[in-house]
């Protein structure tokens, strides 16, 4: 055991601890008196019983996401679906177009295979999303062109937990033949995910945002209107070709219970979050120059996003020693840059350095939220009167009109 | 990254906090940094007529690290001469805090503040 004592867990959508029910299915999948074999073993019963579990795990994704299980890759995350969804996608229409729009708030798995596909030879559109963190359906028409052949929006921000109207979207992509493209990562047990209603034809989901466990994911690629993807690893054609490499039982077990569970309490389980959550930023509504950053209505229950100006994001953190959560500011990433998606939200970068992201699940207490507003708020204060952007705002002085001596 | 325990001493008791009145003769005062950058440092100093430093006050806005830096100089340069104050780097201030290599630009920034406030007195003068 390590010798950190581990504080409040309030960082849910970084990931998630595996549910006990999850846990025990894998654990049967692992050891000589479990079921170990090699799903593609066709010749034994070894073999059987765990292709038995793949397919079984496989449906139940199928049933949490509206797919026929046809259409369910497995992957080792959601990074890696979409690197095959827009590679794939990419390179099997390249002849068609090569010209693909995404939005700048996506997470990097799809920003840094973008600039790969950039150089390539391909041309990708970063669109802005409005202040509220939503995409402007005038705005993506206007962008999308006779050689767009993809379009990449995901469907709930990791950062500010904003919910996108991939429906519409996925509308607007049907009508012109163009391939749509869902970051699924942070949606599956916090909103409806159906591939069906919402005209998608590839989609990316990750088990560890959903209590399931850290590598493993899948790829949902539509059978009709079928939708074609070249491979990004090959070596032995499993699942149709389009991802080779033996399929880990005891990580797709994982999976495919955790999105049943996700499917079948996602209702209660929500609006459980939902009054912790508000009960969360009730905490801190009465404070001065506090701003919650993203759509209030549009946004996941769990996650607040919130900047407390004049307030640094890192020291914020280090006062919060009993609960973990994580910061838009740019001294928590390895660069000094601010978070760019709060950055693209229109937030000036002091506000995106004075951003904490909260994000409760299934195991938070109303104690431990009652513990991270008092904690906050004393941290707050504290810091407060340490700094020197809050004396001029107090003495009234506009800090835009200020030179500063940055160096 | 836990944080340095040095670090965490200041930043949970950080020294002279606080602010003197600008525009007296005996005060300088530096304010470096910019919000953009997530560090923004003010350092104040108390000067006597022997050219001695008698006080100092800080306020930043910044990571632990920035916090501590500037706490720790307002430590140091208290009783030092001008010149000697002057003379502080931020590699002393980054090896007493055992800052890790990201985090070595707040000593810079805290190295800036003293010689923007030492400018600032000898302006007035």
């Amino acid at each position: 055991m390590s010798d950190f004592k581990t504080p409040i867990y309030m960082d849910y959508s970084a990931t998630t601890p595996v549910d006990p029910r999850v846990a025990e299915k894998m654990m049967q999948c692992l050891t000589m008196d479990g079921v170990f074999g090699n799903p593609a073993s066709r010749s034994h019963a070894h073999g059987w019983a765990a292709e038995d579990l793949v397919d079984t795990a496989r449906d139940e994704v199928a049933k949490t996401v509206g797919a026929d299980s046809r259409e369910i890759v497995w992957t080792s995350g959601a990074t890696e679906s979409n690197n095959l969804a827009i590679k794939g996608a990419a390179h099997f229409n390249q002849r068609r177009g090569k010209h693909i729009v995404t939005m700048k708030t996506e997470h990097k798995a799809v920003l840094d295979t973008c600039r790969q596909l950039e150089r390539e030879g391909f041309e990708v559109t970063y669109l802005d999303p409005k202040e509220d963190g939503l995409l402007d359906l005038e705005v993506l028409k206007a962008a999308l062109r006779d050689d767009t052949t993809i379009v990449s929006v995901m469907h709930v921000n990791n950062e500010t937990g904003v919910v996108q109207d991939i429906a519409a979207i996925g509308e607007i992509c049907r009508d012109r033949k163009i391939v749509f493209h869902v970051d699924a990562a942070q949606s599956v047990g916090k909103v409806i995910v159906d591939v069906e209603a919402a005209k998608v034809d590839l989609m990316s989901f990750s088990a560890h945002k959903a209590y399931g466990p850290k590598g493993i994911g899948a790829l949902f690629v539509r059978r009709k209107p079928r939708v074609r993807i070249e491979a990004q690893i090959h070596g032995g054609g499993h699942e149709r070709g389009m991802r080779s490499g033996t399929l880990p039982t005891h990580q797709i077990v994982g999976m495919g219970e955790a999105f049943r569970l996700a499917r079948e309490e996602m209702g209660a389980e929500n609006e459980r979050i939902r009054m912790l959550r508000d009960r969360l930023y009730d905490g801190f509504k009465d404070m001065e120059e506090v701003f919650v950053n993203g759509d209030l209505d549009q946004r996941i229950a769990g996650n607040l996003n919130i900047s407390f100006n004049f307030v640094e994001g890192e020291s914020l953190m280090m006062s919060l020693r009993d609960v973990a959560v994580s910061s838009g500011s740019a001294c928590t990433s390895a660069s000094l840059e601010p978070s760019y998606v709060l950055r693209a939200l229109g937030r000036s970068d002091e506000l995106a350095h004075s951003s904490l992201r909260f994000t409760i699940g299934r195991f938070t207490t109303v104690e431990e939220v009652d513990l991270a507003i008092e904690q906050t708020r004393a941290a707050v204060e504290k810091l407060r009167d340490l700094s020197p952007l809050w004396d001029m705002y107090k003495d009234g002085i506009d800090l835009d009109s200020v030179v500063w001596a940055a160096h | 990254m836990a944080y340095g325990s040095k670090v965490m001493d200041h930043y949970d008791n950080p020294r002279n906090v606080g602010s003197f009145d600008a525009k007296e003769a005996e005060i300088g005062t530096g304010m470096v940094g910019a919000p953009a950058c997530g560090d923004v440092m003010r350092l104040q100093i108390k000067v006597g007529t022997d050219g001695v430093i008698e006080d100092a006050k800080f306020k930043t806005y910044g990571c632990g690290s920035a916090i501590a830096s500037s706490s720790l100089l307002t430590e140091w340069v208290k009783g030092k001469t001008l010149d000697e104050a002057k003379e502080i780097k931020n590699t002393a201030i980054a090896e007493e805090l055992e800052l890790p290599p990201v985090k070595i630009h707040c000593s810079v920034l805290a190295e800036d503040a003293i010689r923007a406030a030492i400018d600032d007195y000898q302006s007035k003068q």
